[in-house]
């Protein structure tokens, strides 16, 4: 059975339509990565399938008892809460100390327990987050631009990690990222997104996509993501879900090999 | 229960009882930024006396009333143009105004404003005490029981959505909560000053803790300490005794904060 179904999503929020008509399957197992330019309901999406964000209209389907771990985009934690990294493992289910640690070695944050979370580096945060959302023993693992404030090798490491992760538990991981260079290689499939599906497809599918070029470019081997994104076509699902329509500013180069750097 | 008539045994029950419901409260109100919401929930609910009085029903009735209803409007107003602390000013305010002009119109009854304004611990009877330790009892089964799922809401709304908690019902269960608190402290240490018992000893709790549970007992300690403390030296030297457990808690504050100064600097 699906972990996830979505049939034509829509969301609105603060009277802007943020996504439109958005299909998307979750199988277990699978690698999912969303990517697209800042605003383009990326989070949204996210949000909606944790339940956070009401759809306007379409379905949100979740099997039934599915077990999420969520990676917010960013924790804020009021500096007057005091909080230890082993305390923050048991919200809001209580674990074993044996359980705590064993997440802690496996998301490579072993030995915090005692740390003040508001203590810890932007790494070390983010591996105790990742920490926590094993607990619940996810069939689903949801990551929302998990590696934002990360340097660039402590992005490749952390994605390293989850990738491990992943290996072990099995689970289907989601994931919302712009460091493509980074996480695409790993990934099953690749949304691109911007309040409708662009395209989707494996990552040197999307690589090559048209409209994956005209949202991030191509000039820079896909080591720098340009935010830049001005195009208000429409696409015909029912047609065609990939590729059948044309970007008449489609910046070119539609040849240019696929970003490597994400090989290692 | 011979040892309930004295006056002093009772006060020093009923100040005990308010510290600790406003323990965890206080420090849910401190982590969520909400002690403004506080101030304006306790200030509204002198509409609630006025009322009780007027149309004389029981005064814990009247004032939870206006406190829900007050919490009720100001979540339904909330991002609709106005600023929530603004919103929160508007309607705290014009609740006192009115609570205090509607007391005006109360002939026949005299009533003691003041005491409901900074609380009259020494006045305190049997009932009141039932009131005080039921209500306390109330909160504190109503923390118990939604601990973890407040706290992870109060964390993030999301992380609460992902694990299967609605946030808006922990939301709720706060109102609540405070809406007694304000019900069952106004007695003890008065409109004016419910919040300074919320607020105070969390934010004189919070360098000494290191979990969330730790900061919430040390907050109740704190809170029971200026209780008992503040009664024994009102009683010596005969100043009124809300104001005089509310300066306790602050002399607290400040030793707390103080030390926690002194180690910064140390560790530096």
């Amino acid at each position: 059975m699906n972990l996830v179904d979505i049939a034509q999503l829509s969301v609105r929020l603060g009277g802007k339509t943020v996504l439109q008509g958005v299909d998307l399957t979750i199988r277990p197992g699978e690698i999912i990565t969303i990517v697209g330019p800042n605003g383009s309901g990326k989070s949204t999406l996210l949000r909606s399938i944790i339940g956070a964000v009401a759809p306007q209209d379409g379905r949100v389907t979740r099997k039934p008892g599915l077990r999420i771990g969520y990676v917010p985009q960013k924790l804020f934690i009021d500096p007057t809460l005091p909080l230890t990294v082993r305390r923050f493992l048991s919200l809001p289910q209580r674990v074993s100390d044996a359980d705590a640690r064993a997440a802690l070695d496996h998301a490579g944050a072993g030995g915090l327990e005692d740390r003040q979370m508001s203590r810890l580096s932007g790494g070390q945060f983010q591996r105790a987050l990742l920490a926590r959302a094993l607990l619940s023993r996810p069939e689903l693992l949801i990551l929302d631009e998990a590696t934002q404030g990360l340097d660039q090798p402590g992005s490749a490491a952390f994605y390293r990690q989850l990738e491990e992760v992943r290996g072990t538990l099995g689970c289907a991981v989601l994931m919302v990222s712009h460091e493509l260079h980074v996480v695409m290689a790993a990934s099953d499939r690749v949304l691109c997104l911007n309040g409708h599906v662009c395209c989707q497809g494996a990552p040197e599918h999307v690589a090559t996509a048209p409209e994956y070029r005209a949202l991030f470019g191509s000039g820079t081997q896909g080591a720098l993501a340009l935010y830049r994104h001005d195009h208000n076509h429409t696409h015909d699902h029912a047609a065609d879900p990939h590729h059948g329509h044309h970007h008449p500013h489609d910046p070119g180069g539609a040849g240019d090999p696929p970003p490597q750097e994400a090989a290692e | 229960m011979m040892f309930l008539d004295d006056f002093l045994v009772r006060a020093a029950l009923a100040g005990l009882g308010v510290a600790l419901a406003a323990a965890p409260l206080g420090c849910f109100v401190v982590w969520r930024r909400m002690a403004y919401f506080g101030d304006a929930t306790a200030h509204a609910s002198i509409l609630g006396v006025a009322l009780s009085l007027t149309f004389s029903f029981s005064m814990f009735g009247g004032v939870l009333l206006v406190a829900l209803l007050m919490a009720g409007i100001v979540s339904a107003l909330s991002g609709r143009g106005y600023a929530v602390d603004t919103l929160l000013g508007v309607m705290a305010h014009s609740a006192l105004a009115f609570g205090l002009v509607a007391v005006s119109f109360l002939h026949g009854v005299r009533i003691d404003l003041m005491a409901y304004l900074f609380g009259d611990i020494l006045a305190v009877g049997r009932a009141d005490l039932a009131v005080i330790w039921g209500g306390a009892a109330v909160v504190l089964a109503l923390f118990w029981w939604r601990w973890s799922a407040l706290l992870t809401a109060t964390l993030n709304p999301d992380l609460a959505h992902a694990a299967g908690l609605d946030p808006r019902r922990e939301q709720l269960v706060l109102t609540v909560v405070l809406a007694a608190v304000v019900a069952v402290a106004i007695k003890v240490v008065g409109v004016l000053l419910i919040a300074a018992m919320l607020i105070i000893p969390a934010a004189a709790a919070r360098p000494l803790a290191r979990t969330p549970e730790s900061m919430a007992l040390i907050a109740a300690a704190i809170g029971g300490l200026s209780a008992l403390g503040g009664l024994q030296l009102a009683y010596r030297f005969d100043t009124p005794t809300g104001p005089t457990i509310v300066c306790l808690a602050a002399g607290l504050f400040a030793l707390t904060s103080l030390a926690d100064l002194v180690r910064a600097g140390a560790d530096r």
